[in-house]
C-alpha cells in the first residue's frame, strides 16, 4: 500500500479510537451462553437415540436428501445415487478417510481436486455434475451440516458443482452448534473456513416464492452412515 | 445503467411517503410481505417465554461487546493481522470509497463481484466505483434484479420486495441477452444464476458484507440462504469485507445466540443455508479461498450513537429487519420512502447518526410509537424511547449535560418553542392558569378552525365549555344542597 494509505489509515484509527476511549463506558458483564444452552429442553430431555431422528427430519425440512447407509455398504449407494441422477464427473478430495475406498467402490470414477482453483476452474464451473466432501459434524437442532475445508477437500468443492454429495457417520450428530463449538474447542483453531450447511442453496427474493439453486448447489445428498450401535440394522 | 433517476434524500420522506401511500399496488406488495415474514417469525418462537429468555442472552452479548467496543478492537485487530489481513479504517464513505478504489487500482480490476452489504449501500460503493470506471455487480438475487433496473433495495433482507414476479419477468426479458419472458420463479432465478455464474469466475475482487466480528478469533461471520456470499468470499483472488465498527463480539460462543436470534427474526429460519466463518486469506497448500483480505471497518457516525449513553443501544442492531417487518408505518410507505440505505425503525434511530438530523429530522416522527418494533427486537433496542429522544434533540438545543447531535435542533421552530414556553408559565403558575381557563372556556367560540398543521388532518381543536375544575366544584355543591 502506497505511503498516503498508511496515513490516511493512521488518521482515520486515531480519530475513531479517541472518539471511542474519550466515553466513559463501564464494563458490562458478559454473556452466560452455557448456562442458556444447558437450560434448553432438547438438550435436557431428549436421548441419543432420537437425536439422529431428529437431525434426519430437520435436515429433510431444509430439502436435505437424506440416504441412510451401513458402515458396510455406503459406498454402493453412493453409486447408486451417481447413476440415478446419471451425474457424470465427480470431484472428491484426495487422501480423506474415505477417498480410495469409494473410488474402488466407483470404478475409479472420482476426479481429484489436485490442482489450485486457478487451474481447476473451467472444470469446476463447468464440466463438474458433483462434489463429494466429508462432513465433520451433523446438527440435530435445525438439520445442519458442519463441514471444515481442508487443502484435501478445498472449500469450492461443496459449493460450485451443481450437486454436493456429503458422507456423514451418525455417532458425529450433536445437538446444537454450540454444542459442537464449545465441546469441540474451536476458539483455540479455528480453520480458514468453517460452514454450517443446511440444505441446498436457496432464495425468496422473487415475490417470497422459494427457489432452490440460486447461487451454490442445486441438491444436497447426504450418505448417512449408521454407526450408531442402536441402528446397525438400518436400511441394510 | 442509470441509478440517479431513483437517488431519493430523506428530506423528502413526507413527500415520498403521502405519493406511496396512495399507491395501492405497492402498498399491497408491503402488506403481503410483511405479514409472510411475520408469520414466518412468529412460528420460530411459538411462546413469548423462549424468546424472551434469547433475547437477553442476545441483550447482554450486544451490549457487553459495545461496553468493551474499543478493546474488541484491538484485540480483533491484533489476531486478524496475526492471519495476514489488511485491517483498514474509514471514518466516512469518502474513506471507505477511496480504500475499495485503491486496492481495485493495485489489481487493475474494472469489476468487482458483491455480496449484500447494507453498509456498501451506506457508502454509495456502487456509485463512487462507477465514476471511475469500475463495475460493482450485485451477486445477491434481490440485489441483481434491482441492479439492472436501476432501482434500489427497500428492505434491509428481502431488497427487492416491492417488485412482483411480473415485474421481474417483463426485467429479464428486456434486459438479459437471449432471455425469453417467463413468469416461472424458478426459470427465472436459473437465469439469474448463469449471469452471474461468469462473474464469480472472473472477477478478481470479491465484496461481502459482515455480520458478526469474533475478536478473540479474528473471524468473520456471514449468514445467508443463497451462496453469493460464500462464492464471492471463496473464488476472487482478493476479498474485500465492509462493515460498522459495531459488529464485534468478544467471542466465538457469543455469536450462536446471535446466529439463533437473527435467522428466526429475520425471515422465520432456524438456520439460514449458510453459516460461513472466515478466519484469514487462504493458507499455505489450500488450493482455494482469496489469496489477500481486507477488512473496512467503518464508523460513519457511529461514534456518535456511541457517546451518549441513550443513544448506544442503537449500535446493539444485528439487522434483521425485523421491526421494520412490524411497523405498521414501514408497510404502508415502503422502504424507498425513507429515502436512506436503512428503512423503517432501525433507519430512523441510525440514519440521524450516520447523516446528521437535519436531513433525516423527519425519520424519528415515521412512528405511531405503538411498540411493535421494540417487543420484536431480538437484542433489546428500546427503539420507541430512542425515536422520542431523537425528536426531542431535533427540536431542542442540547440541555449542556449532552453534546450536540450533529443537526441538533435543526428542527426548532421559534413559534412553537416560544409557544411552548408560554404554555409551561401557564400551567405551572395557578395565578396565571386559572384567569386563562376562565377566559378561555368563556371565549371558545372564538378558536380558529383552521389550526395550522393540526386541522390538516384532524378537526379543530377547542376548549371545553367548562373548566373541570369549575365542573366539580358545581356538582360538590349541588351534593352539599341534596
Ligand atoms: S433494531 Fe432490532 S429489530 Fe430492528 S433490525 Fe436491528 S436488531 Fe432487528
Amino acid at each position: 500500500m502506497s505511503a498516503t494509505h498508511l496515513s490516511d489509515n493512521q488518521r482515520a484509527r486515531s480519530a475513531i479510537f479517541k472518539r471511542l476511549r474519550e466515553i466513559p463506558v463501564s464494563p458490562l458483564p458478559a454473556p452466560d451462553v452455557q448456562a442458556y444452552f444447558r437450560a434448553q429442553p432438547t438438550v435436557l430431555v431428549q436421548s441419543s437415540a432420537n437425536r439422529i431422528e431428529r437431525f434426519i427430519t430437520q435436515a429433510k425440512s431444509w430439502r436435505t436428501e437424506i440416504i441412510e447407509a451401513t458402515p458396510g455398504t455406503w459406498q454402493e449407494y453412493v453409486a447408486e445415487v451417481v447413476q440415478k441422477k446419471s451425474l457424470q464427473r465427480l470431484l472428491a478430495g484426495r487422501g480423506t478417510s474415505f477417498s480410495e475406498g469409494l473410488n474402488r467402490a466407483l470404478g475409479n470414477k472420482l476426479s481429484w481436486y489436485d490442482e489450485d482453483l486457478s487451474e481447476i476452474k473451467p472444470i469446476l464451473f463447468s464440466e463438474t455434475d458433483a462434489g463429494i466432501t466429508t462432513v465433520r459434524s451433523g446438527v440435530a437442532e435445525t438439520g445442519s451440516l458442519i463441514v471444515w475445508p481442508t487443502h484435501n477437500e478445498p472449500r469450492s468443492l461443496s459449493l460450485v458443482p451443481p450437486v454436493h454429495i456429503a458422507i456423514l457417520y451418525a455417532s458425529d450428530i450433536v445437538e446444537t452448534l454450540f454444542e459442537a463449538v464449545s465441546t469441540q474447542n474451536w476458539a483455540s483453531g479455528m480453520p480458514t473456513n468453517a460452514l454450517l450447511i443446511s440444505g441446498p442453496s436457496r432464495t425468496s427474493d422473487i415475490q417470497r416464492t422459494l427457489a432452490y439453486g440460486a447461487h451454490g448447489p442445486k441438491e444436497l445428498v447426504l450418505i448417512l452412515i449408521r454407526d450408531d450401535v442402536a441402528n446397525t440394522q438400518a436400511r441394510a | 445503467m442509470s441509478v440517479t433517476e431513483h437517488i431519493v434524500r430523506p428530506e423528502d420522506f413526507k413527500l415520498r411517503s403521502r405519493e406511496s401511500v396512495a399507491d395501492p399496488k405497492l402498498r399491497g406488495n408491503f402488506r403481503g410481505a410483511m405479514d409472510f415474514l411475520i408469520d414466518k417469525r412468529a412460528a420460530q418462537f411459538p411462546d413469548n417465554a423462549t424468546f424472551t429468555l434469547l433475547r437477553k442472552v442476545g441483550e447482554t452479548t450486544r451490549k457487553h461487546a459495545l461496553s468493551r467496543l474499543p478493546d474488541l478492537l484491538d484485540q480483533l485487530e491484533i489476531n486478524l493481522q496475526r492471519l495476514g489481513v489488511n485491517v483498514h479504517y474509514a471514518e466516512n464513505s469518502a474513506d471507505a470509497n477511496r480504500i475499495f478504489l485503491e486496492i481495485a487500482k493495485k489489481h487493475h480490476a474494472d469489476m468487482m463481484i458483491k455480496g449484500k452489504s447494507m453498509v456498501s449501500e451506506e457508502i454509495e460503493l456502487n456509485q463512487a466505483m462507477a465514476t471511475e470506471g469500475i463495475e460493482c455487480i450485485e451477486s445477491d438475487m434481490g440485489e441483481y434484479i434491482l441492479q439492472i433496473d436501476g432501482d434500489r433495495p427497500s428492505h434491509i433482507i428481502m431488497p427487492a420486495i416491492h417488485k412482483t414476479k411480473q415485474d421481474i419477468a417483463k426485467l429479464f426479458s428486456e434486459k438479459i441477452p437471449g432471455a425469453t419472458y417467463t413468469e416461472d420463479v424458478d426459470e427465472l432465478i436459473s437465469m439469474g444464476r448463469s449471469v452471474l455464474r461468469d462473474k464469480f469466475r472472473d472477477a478478481r475482487i470479491g465484496v461481502s458484507g459482515v455480520n458478526f466480528m469474533i475478536a478473540e478469533t479474528g473471524t468473520i461471520a456471514l449468514v445467508e440462504n443463497e451462496g453469493n456470499g460464500r462464492m464471492c468470499t471463496t473464488i476472487p483472488d482478493v476479498h474485500i469485507a465492509i462493515t460498522g465498527i459495531e459488529k464485534v463480539v468478544e467471542k466465538l460462543e457469543h455469536v450462536v445466540p446471535l446466529y439463533a436470534l437473527l435467522t428466526r427474526s429475520a425471515t422465520g429460519q432456524a438456520v439460514s443455508t449458510y453459516f460461513n466463518l472466515i478466519t484469514g486469506p487462504r493458507r499455505v497448500g489450500e488450493k482455494d479461498g482469496p489469496r489477500e483480505m481486507h477488512l473496512i471497518l467503518l464508523d460513519n457516525g457511529r461514534t456518535q450513537a456511541y457517546r451518549e449513553e441513550k443513544f448506544r443501544a442503537t449500535l446493539q442492531c444485528i439487522r434483521c429487519g425485523a421491526c421494520m417487518n412490524h411497523c405498521p408505518v414501514y408497510t404502508r410507505v415502503g422502504g424507498h420512502s425513507y429515502g436512506t440505505a436503512y428503512p423503517g425503525p432501525i433507519g430512523s434511530i441510525i440514519s440521524p447518526h450516520l447523516l446528521g438530523l437535519s436531513g433525516t429530522r423527519d425519520l424519528p416522527t415515521a412512528s405511531s410509537l405503538c411498540g411493535a418494533c421494540g417487543e420484536v427486537c431480538p437484542v433489546g433496542i428500546p427503539i420507541p424511547e430512542i425515536l422520542m429522544r431523537l425528536r426531542e434533540a431535533a427540536r431542542n438545543n442540547s440541555d449542556g449535560a449532552d453534546q450536540a447531535l450533529r443537526g441538533q435542533a435543526s428542527a426548532r421552530k421559534m413559534l412553537e418553542a416560544l409557544t411552548w414556553k408560554a404554555w409551561r408559565i401557564l400551567y405551572s403558575n395557578s395565578f396565571l392558569y386559572r384567569p386563562f381557563v376562565f377566559i378561555a372556556t368563556r371565549l371558545r367560540w372564538l378558536t380558529p378552525t383552521n389550526q395550522a398543521g393540526w386541522t390538516t388532518s384532524r378537526t379543530p381543536l377547542r376548549p371545553a365549555p367548562r373548566a373541570m375544575r369549575e365542573l366539580l366544584a358545581q356538582r360538590n355543591k349541588q351534593r352539599e344542597k341534596n
